[in-house]
């Protein structure tokens, strides 16, 4: 097939990341033609302050460099800008007289400042700060003059002002409104914001309208005047007043505009072979000038390009979390007191600390904050989600205390880290390669730094960190990726709670079934989205779906637990953590005969049986098994232990009867499969020595029943477990902790632990369902039962099957023969 | 079952298993002179082998989820591309790849290593 011609105007952020996404989508798909009107390749133009205050050079925020294009077989053609397009011929033209005809166009034409329209605006020493050319432009004046005047007080003209600042000028800040950056603070984040600016020296004049710029002898600009009479000397003014999107050549063309080019949700224009992206388009009445967005923007475009054609862009909330001159700044949504809402403030002018969230029936609508911006994700997030906050309510504004806090001590200001403290305590990652590699490769996601520097991307407990770190380097271009809509993979669009709602109502019975019916993008998933899916067909159709053992981990389907040297450990099951000297002579046995190097009590009560061959696993099974012992699935996304105290068995302290119960608790939850490890415990009384309060199900025994503890956590970060109920029998412990355990398994997403699922639905949803409504209990822990029903020993069944079935000898390396 | 294309003159073919040993989506370990090898077969019934040895630390390839060209190691979950043999970036490293055919609905493997395809 003959290449389709792609031709892209523009050629900043938004254009070349459309075309990165579609190269990825469908590299051969179309011969690409690029026009710029700067004579350089992409570059971040969000860091174009750095360069101007010193902190970074031109090379360093460049993101695709001339070989990057001549590497992906693109033409570009730098420093000629597009004057012309015949959609009839399907042509464009250049002002240098270059053509190129297209059968897809693109504009990403981005947007040009406002200039404001007062007498003297021509001037030499008049300019805007847009790009690479204007940044120079102000080092050069920087060097030669004394005065300079920024007109505008938004994040733009505040950076410039903080440049030039640095680079000696005195300047001044010109602003109409009454206090800075009014479309992302209140008066009182403004007032913050300016005097800590003031205390670095800019000078600012509010509400103050330019009513002339007036030319000095050397016939630059010298002074500005304003509408009440006043002036002051300007050397040089830097024009920062908004910008507008680009669109006069789609205007000239007859392609329907309104602030911007208006666009579908597939982002076409009116002349559907014509797209627009970035900052020159406006989608839905909203033309956005930050960076998220637009990559959206790029995401969608390229996959209609690409002609796979099931992305929408349906907009973006947005939030502006930037460092404006080394001040964290945040803000998100809408802030301005309108009819029904509630203020939640935190206001410490001493410490430079204002936190301000906007509630209205329950949830957050805006939030504003100065100072201490470390969980402006979380409450950005909250808003998005249209998360239901009572529950939070009295510790809303004392933050989500979710950062990472391993190794670092409770560290929560990514910013205030040196480069050599190490932030990823898993993979040995510091902030110093976080921030080399943000900047270096151009990276603006959490996925993207995960890929790229593994930071966060084992255990997860610094991703608050990284975010911050992320935050901190970008600045306005970051935005947190967290939502509820989040796809499960690259091998989808779908998200966990799309997948398990078709899978549920489609009747899907297998993780191929379901890939195929789903319109999977790739042929077999990955190893993220197959166990989930796997996960998801079992859970929802008990007995009836098929399970993939070649969709589960490892683990999972070797029933043991991968070791770094590539052998497994075994663990034998101990119901209750309880043993006899039988089974103890056959685990001795066990490990003599197959000269197992380790043996370790484990945190859960068992014991650890490590170092053994795979070849090995079947054979030991059948030993185990022989004594009486099962697989204690220590290894799976499933029950694992009941751990439990003495009791009033022997405890003189003891109120209930833990161990019988934690054995009768783990014998009806034995083969049971879940979105993540389950653990559980159960302590004879309140000193609770089976640790009842950091488990997933906590029990602990009171002289007048049972009280239930859920969401507990001992892990990557400790939890304490939250009251559920109090019951008073065995049978209730059993029958609440069945339900939710069943709810969990039932809506939770696949490696989500109770902690984090209820964190995401709110404990009230599982007291709604397992406490306050007594049939939806009964029917929750009939599900549970009913899909535990006849659960075999995998251990039994896997040595039946290797005397039996075609694949028998699996687990056995093979031997070569000639 | 299709033998993947091998662009070999070996003749040092060695019997291994009857291709049915080996599950769809899933891998056998073949002891060998050169250490283990991990013999794997996809969705579309090709056959892939390579040393079983993550480039990373040495994980058993031979124990990952299988999807499309790729295996995701178990130990640290690196994507090692089947048919090339090369990490999937931004991870970098490769493996060694060997000949494999299906003749007769049985396995064969040469233990003279295919070359890389990647210059650098």
């Amino acid at each position: 097939m003959e290449k389709q011609k792609l031709v892209m105007i523009g050629n900043g952020m938004a254009g070349v990341r459309t075309l990165e996404e579609l190269l990825k989508l469908a590299p051969d798909h179309y011969e690409i033609t690029v026009f710029g009107a700067e004579p350089h390749g992409n570059y971040n133009r969000i860091l174009l302050s750095p360069v101007l205050s010193g902190e970074m050079t031109l090379p360093e925020i460049m993101l695709n460099d001339l070989d990057w294009y001549r590497d992906n077989g693109i033409t570009l053609h730098a420093g000629r800008k597009v004057v012309g397009i015949d959609r009839r011929q399907r042509v464009v033209t250049a002002d240098d007289g270059t053509v190129a005809s297209y059968d897809r166009l693109l504009l990403a034409t981005g947007s040009n400042p406002f200039i404001l329209p007062v007498p003297g605006r021509d001037l030499p020493g008049v300019i805007a700060y847009r790009d690479i050319a204007d940044t120079e432009t102000m080092i050069a004046t920087a060097s030669a003059h004394r005065h300079a005047v920024v007109i505008g007080a938004g994040l733009l003209g505040l950076e410039a002002a903080n440049g030039l600042l640095l680079r000696g000028m005195n300047v001044t800040v010109v602003h109409v409104g009454d206090w800075i950056m009014e479309r992302q603070l209140d008066r009182t984040a403004g007032g913050m914001l300016q005097r800590s600016l003031e205390a670095k020296g800019m000078r600012f004049l509010l509400a103050h309208h330019t009513s002339e710029l007036v030319q000095g002898e050397s016939g630059r600009v010298a002074a500005i005047r304003f509408k009440n009479g006043d002036s002051i000397p300007a050397d040089l003014v830097v024009m920062a007043a908004g910008i507008r999107p680009n669109i006069e050549l789609a205007k000239a063309v007859g392609i329907q505009c309104n602030r911007g080019v208006l666009v579908s949700d597939t982002l076409q224009t009116f002349d559907p072979a014509i797209y627009a992206v970035g900052e020159c388009a406006e989608h839905r009445g909203v033309a956005y000038g930050l960076v998220a967005p637009l990559f959206e923007q790029a995401k969608v475009c390229a996959n209609h390009l690409a002609q796979f054609g099931i992305g929408r862009y349906t907009g973006s909330v947005t939030s502006t979390k930037l460092k404006v001159t080394g001040i964290d700044v945040f803000s998100a949504g809408d802030f301005s007191s309108a009819d029904g809402t509630e203020d939640i403030v935190l206001h410490d002018p001493g410490l430079g600390i204002y936190k301000r969230v906007v509630v209205r029936d329950d949830k957050v609508v805006g939030a504003v904050m100065i100072g201490d911006t470390a969980d402006g994700s979380w409450y950005f997030k909250l808003l998005k989600d249209q998360q239901d906050i009572s529950n939070i309510r009295d510790h809303l504004l004392f933050g989500q205390h979710g950062l990472g806090d391993v190794g670092h001590k409770g560290e929560t200001v990514a910013a205030n880290l040196p480069d050599d403290a190490e932030v990823c305590g898993c993979n040995g990652v510091c902030k110093g390669d976080i921030v080399k590699s943000i900047k270096g490769n151009g990276l603006f996601t959490l996925d993207e730094v995960r890929k790229h520097t593994k930071a966060s991307s084992s255990c997860g407990s610094c991703t608050g960190l990284v975010e911050q770190i992320l935050a901190s380097t970008l600045g306005g271009a970051y935005q947190t990726t967290q939502s509820k809509d989040k796809p499960v993979c690259g091998c989808t669009h779908l998200s966990h709670g799309d997948v398990r709602t078709a899978i549920r109502e489609q009747h899907l019975l297998s993780a191929l079934q379901a890939m195929k019916v789903l319109d999977w993008k790739t042929p077999s998933g990955c190893a993220s989205c197959r166990p989930a899916l796997n996960y998801y067909c079992l859970s929802s159709w008990p007995h009836e779906a098929t399970d993939d053992p070649q969709s589960r981990f490892i683990n999972e389907r070797a029933h043991a637990n991968i070791q770094k040297d590539g052998t497994y450990s075994v663990v034998p099951r101990m119901w209750g953590g309880l043993t006899t000297p039988g089974e103890l002579r056959a685990i001795a046995d066990a490990a003599e005969k197959y000269a197992v190097p380790t043996i370790k009590v484990t945190g859960g009560q068992r014991i650890d049986l490590l170092g053994i061959r795979k070849d090995d696993l079947p054979a030991i099974w059948a030993d185990l098994n022989k004594a009486g012992m099962v697989s204690g699935h220590a290894y799976g996304k499933s029950i694992r232990t009941v751990k439990t105290c003495v009791g009033s068995e022997h405890c003189r302290f003891g109120t209930q009867r833990s161990m019988d119960l934690g054995v009768k608790l783990e014998k009806m939850l034995f083969d049971m499969y879940s979105p993540h490890k389950v653990k559980l415990a159960v302590s004879g009384c309140p000193r609770n020595c089976a640790e009842a309060g950091i488990k997933d199900v906590g029990v602990i025994g009171v002289d007048s029943g049972y009280e239930l503890y859920v969401a507990g956590n001992g892990g990557i970060k400790t939890e304490v477990a939250q009251f559920l109920a109090k019951v008073k029998t065995d049978e209730e412990v059993m029958e609440y902790s069945g339900a939710f355990l069943q709810l969990y398994r039932e809506e939770g997403w696949y490696l989500e632990r109770t902690c984090h699922y209820i964190e995401r639905v709110g404990l009230d949803h599982a007291k709604a369902q397992v406490v306050n409504n007594a049939t939806r209990r009964r029917e929750l822990f009939e599900r549970l039962l009913h899909s535990l029903q006849g659960a075999k020993d995998p251990w039994a069944e896997r040595v039946e099957a290797e005397r039996t079935s075609a694949l028998a000898r699996e687990f056995q390396t093979l031997e070569a023969t000639a | 079952m299709s033998a993947h294309p091998v662009q070999t003159a070996s003749n040092d073919w060695l019997a291994i298993c009857p291709a049915s040993a080996i599950p769809l989506l899933g891998a056998r370990v073949v002891r060998t002179a050169l250490g283990n090898v991990a013999i794997f077969r996809n969705q579309d019934d090709q056959v892939f082998a390579v040393q079983d040895a993550c480039p990373h630390k040495g994980g058993p390839l031979s124990q990952g989820i299988v999807h499309g060209l790729t295996v995701t190691c178990p130990l640290h979950a690196w994507k090692i591309d089947l048919d090339c043999g090369e990490a999937i970036a931004p991870d970098q490293g490769c493996v060694a790849r060997y000949p494999v055919q299906v003749r007769d609905q049985h396995v064969y493997l040469s233990l003279t290593p295919l070359p890389r395809t990647t210059e650098t």
